[in-house]
């Protein structure tokens, strides 16, 4: 076989496809660098178009906004506070955790440790596949289904049975009307418990297998293992998951809408209606006649949108060191 | 650098009469390396490497491992670049020029300097397209052409019986030390005018591993050839020039025949004898 | 012996009762998550298989009381998810490739990263009122145009995080191969890079499709909804999970049938394109 040295070659044709590299190399480089930047400009756009459209309303209202219960967009009072969203959405979001959050890691515990083998694909699918659906699915069927079986159990068994206990009395005082704080609490308690399930499942499955071989050859049952063993090294792991959902949760506007009430009033009792900051938005944004009352709408997503960034932020760098610590 | 014909046992190039054939006379410097220092970050990994890499000839590189012998050939085709924190410093010329020199074009300097690798790495494409794509990256052929030319190339890689008939097929479908020879028919396909082998049997089979020595000194009567190998059996075999590194220095440089019967150094003859490494 | 025996046995029964206990919390708790779908999707199928019928889709929504179809919503709902697909799965892929490829060990792509987790997450009625402010307000009007923006900033973040992740995936070695040949960087990660990571790339995209098709939030105040059939993309333009919205908590029983019968739909194509993202991903991982 006789070698050609290159150079021999057409030169002509080589010159000729080095700068055509060069130009497809510097253009596909720009056409990249620009789509990444464009996700920074994406953040910032948000919040200036968020900070720019509640101006009006934060400068008029002041520290006030976040204390005030008032909601009237008659055009004659135009005065607005956000006490009452922000409760809704905190409060309904502190319900889904409390209840989303054991439940999920019951469930990452048993596909991790409980589950026979055949079985845990089919349940780990079958519980992400409640993950996709869409989120006014969970809404209507709160509204539909829900709601009215809660309104029966609250309103005859619940009520009564904690009418004499002090705090729970309160808490759960009647009436009730199914829609309302804690129905709006348990749709995103559903809502988000995939997620958790999921995501604890994932980070479950990290713990290096010698470690809980050895708890158990020293003796240990499941339940020791799992609480001084694996939760333990998965701590940050599933910390970060759960913020991560409580995120989720804080946002969710179509599942709650359809049942908290919409009634802007902060009440003690969990049966009573009340309003989340996306529900007002989602119900409100689209007829809002008064410029006030839009920029008060806008003002309540940028709280909003504060909000979640913080909590996504901090699950994400708890998740970063999470990874890190698992790599070393 | 004459070699003694008669006392001398049987090397590759002199024939049994003693007499030298042709490939014993001193080739040309395909490639002179001078003075050449890598950087990994602050870590120096090569110190002031000066050789030749003679034409038509097969060069091999022994060493523990670590001792730089894969960073000095990847090097020579710049593919470091792909990479940060590393850099070369000193001068490499093929033919005379300076390929370090950033003027230089690397993606040409790689279809003129090729290189096969320790893990065989088809593209996710046909046989026929994994020859292929290297060549439309420079030339513009004809149905016709491009088909000759993948023929000549697997023939080259003593692959083209094995695969005439699918040559639609997956590159990931062969067999491993059939894709190591896939990969080098790629190699060849765009004419290079040198070929670097890192490691390339480590990964097959002893049958393989033959056939691709084999397919070596076959391919060195029209490449310049480098290999870095870890088994010296392998270097003795197929080389005519071998270089024992350590810690990023070139320890010592000669024929092969003298390197591994007469060493001159005391830490070349400790690592051929097995000492360390 | 005595009190050493008795020790010994009290111990063990203490720890297994709470192994037991725990170990049916557990058992418990997957009971509770399954049930909870078993309940929904069941009441999906109970409440919306009924009102399935040809008309469904062949009929546009009808007036208050009266008898229709999902047509134009099932059509909108096409429309705007390939608009904002189109417009944001490029622009998705791109940006992945660059944090995969030209920026991998450049100090910005950690940044990008990171507010792309956060735009992944970050709830979808701010982005409805983004695109308000950005697309509705100059135009003068709500229009299909100004929903698919808003879907289009919904698939952006899911398509980046794939394609990084699953161009990540492919082996430096062959990258290295395509470039010792000669290959200059934009043909390695067309022809190499993008043919081994396709199929996690197209997951990525389906997996997005499945997720757009089911929001409502973004699009309340930026398509609006439109109760008439409409291609017209600079005017309001109905979708499934609006037309769902709006029917479902309506008191007109018709219109609540029909939203359970939308919500049907939109369950069961969500779920198909779920599964056959799952699909693709076992059948690449097998090979």
């Amino acid at each position: 076989m006789v070698n050609i040295p290159m150079s021999a070659v057409s030169i002509g044709g080589r010159d000729l496809a080095v700068r055509r590299f060069a130009a497809s190399d510097a253009f596909f480089r720009l056409l990249t660098r620009s789509a990444a930047y464009f996700v920074l400009t994406l953040l910032g756009g948000f919040l200036l178009t968020l900070v720019f459209g509640a101006w009006l309303a934060l400068s008029t209202f002041g520290i006030s906004f976040f204390t005030s219960q008032s909601w009237n967009p008659n055009p004659d009072i135009l005065k607005f506070g956000a006490l009452a969203p922000i409760y809704g959405t905190v409060v309904t979001s502190a319900v889904a955790m409390t209840l989303a959050l054991p439940v999920g890691l019951g469930i990452a515990v048993f596909l991790t440790e409980l589950c026979p083998l055949r079985l845990r694909r089919v349940i780990g699918t079958a519980i992400e596949l409640l993950a996709g659906v869409p989120s006014i699915i969970y809404g209507m069927w709160g509204l539909f289904v829900l709601a009215p079986v809660l309104q029966n159990l609250e309103n005859n068994y619940l009520a009564p049975a904690v009418s004499e206990i002090p705090i729970l009395s309160t808490v759960f005082a009647g009436p009730s009307y199914g829609q309302g704080i804690l129905t709006a609490g348990i749709i995103l308690a559903i809502m988000v418990l995939p997620f958790i399930a999921a995501v604890s499942r994932d980070v479950f499955q990290t713990v290096p297998p010698v470690l809980k071989e050895a708890a158990f050859g020293l003796g240990a049952t499941t339940r020791e293992v799992v609480t001084r063993v694996v939760l333990p090294y998965s701590r940050v792991g599933v910390i970060g998951g759960a913020m991560l959902a409580l995120g989720r949760a804080l946002g969710e506007t179509m599942a709650v809408t359809f049942v908290i009430g919409n009634d802007p009033k902060v009440r003690a009792s969990l049966l009573a209606p009340g309003t989340t900051i996306s529900s007002s938005i989602a119900n409100e944004f689209a007829e809002a006649k008064e410029a006030m009352h839009s920029s008060a709408l806008v003002a309540l997503g940028l709280i909003l949108f504060v909000i979640t960034l913080i909590v996504l932020a901090a699950a994400r760098l708890l998740l970063l060191r999470m990874n890190k610590q698992a790599g070393a | 650098m004459s070699i003694s014909a008669t006392s001398a046992p049987i090397l590759p190039g002199i024939a049994t009469n003693g007499a030298p054939i042709p490939h014993a006379a001193p080739a040309r410097e395909k490639v002179k390396i001078e003075g050449l220092n890598f950087f990994y970050g602050q870590n120096q990994t090569l110190k002031d490497i000066t050789l030749s890499l003679r034409e038509n000839q097969v060069t091999a590189f022994i060493g523990p491992s670590g001792c730089g012998k894969s960073t000095l050939l990847r090097a020579l085709n710049r593919i470091y670049e792909l990479y940060p924190n590393q850099r070369a410093e000193g001068r490499v010329l093929l033919d005379g020029e300076d390929i370090l020199d950033p003027k230089q074009d690397r993606n040409v300097l790689r279809a003129r300097i090729g290189m096969v690798f320790q893990k065989p790495t088809p593209f996710p494409m046909s046989i026929y397209e994994n020859i292929a794509f290297g060549v439309r990256l420079y030339e513009n052929l004809p149905r016709a052409e491009m088909n000759d030319r993948v023929e000549h190339a697997l023939r080259g890689a003593a692959l083209w019986t094995e695969v005439k008939d699918k040559l639609h097929a997956s590159g990931t479908s062969l067999s491993g030390g059939q894709q190591q020879r896939l990969c080098i028919a790629r190699t060849v396909a765009v004419k290079p005018e040198v070929i670097l082998f890192d490691e390339p049997c480590s990964a097959l089979d002893p049958i393989s591993t033959s056939r691709i020595e084999e397919l070596i000194d076959e391919l060195s009567s029209s490449y310049t050839i480098a290999i870095v190998t870890h088994n010296m059996q392998q270097a003795a075999r197929v080389s005519e020039h071998t270089a024992f590194m350590y810690l990023g220095e070139l320890v010592e440089f000669g024929d092969t025949q003298a390197i591994f019967t007469a060493p001159k150094n005391k830490q070349t003859e400790q690592y051929i004898t097995g000492r360390f490494g | 012996m005595e009190p050493v025996a008795v020790r010994a046995r009290a111990l063990p029964a203490r720890r297994k009762s709470a192994n037991a206990v725990f170990q049916g919390l557990c058992y418990a708790a997957t009971a509770l998550g399954l049930t909870a779908l078993c309940l929904i999707l069941g009441s999906l199928l109970y409440n919306g298989v009924g009102g399935l019928s040809l008309r469904v889709f062949t009929e546009i929504t009808p007036g208050p009381g009266s008898q229709g179809g999902l047509l134009n919503a099932i059509v909108g709902s096409l429309i705007m998810t390939v608009l904002g697909v189109a417009v944001g799965t490029p622009i998705g892929i791109l940006a992945g490739t660059f944090m995969a490829e030209y920026g991998r060990y450049k100090r910005i792509t950690p940044v990008v990263r990171f507010i792309n987790d956060i735009l992944l997450s970050a709830p979808s009625i701010i982005i409805g009122l983004f695109v308000y402010e950005l697309v509705v307000v100059p135009m003068g009007g709500f229009s299909a145009l100004a929903g698919g923006a808003a879907l289009a900033i919904i698939v952006i973040p899911v398509v980046i995080r794939t394609t990084e992740d699953m161009l990540l995936l492919v082996p430096n070695q062959l990258r290295e191969a395509a470039a010792s040949i000669g290959a200059p960087r934009s043909v390695i990660i067309r022809s190499v890079c993008y043919k081994a990571a396709q199929a996690g790339i197209v997951t990525g995209v389906l997996l997005a499709v499945a997720r757009v098709s089911g929001e409502t939030a973004p699009l309340l105040f930026t398509a609006l909804g439109n109760l008439n059939f409409s291609l017209r993309l600079t005017s309001p333009m109905a979708s499934l999970p609006l037309t769902i919205n709006q029917f479902a908590s309506s008191a007109y029983p018709e219109w609540q049938s029909l939203a359970w019968t939308g919500a049907l739909i939109i369950t069961a194509a969500v779920l198909l394109l779920s599964i056959v993202a799952r699909v693709l991903v076992s059948k690449r991982s097998s090979r």
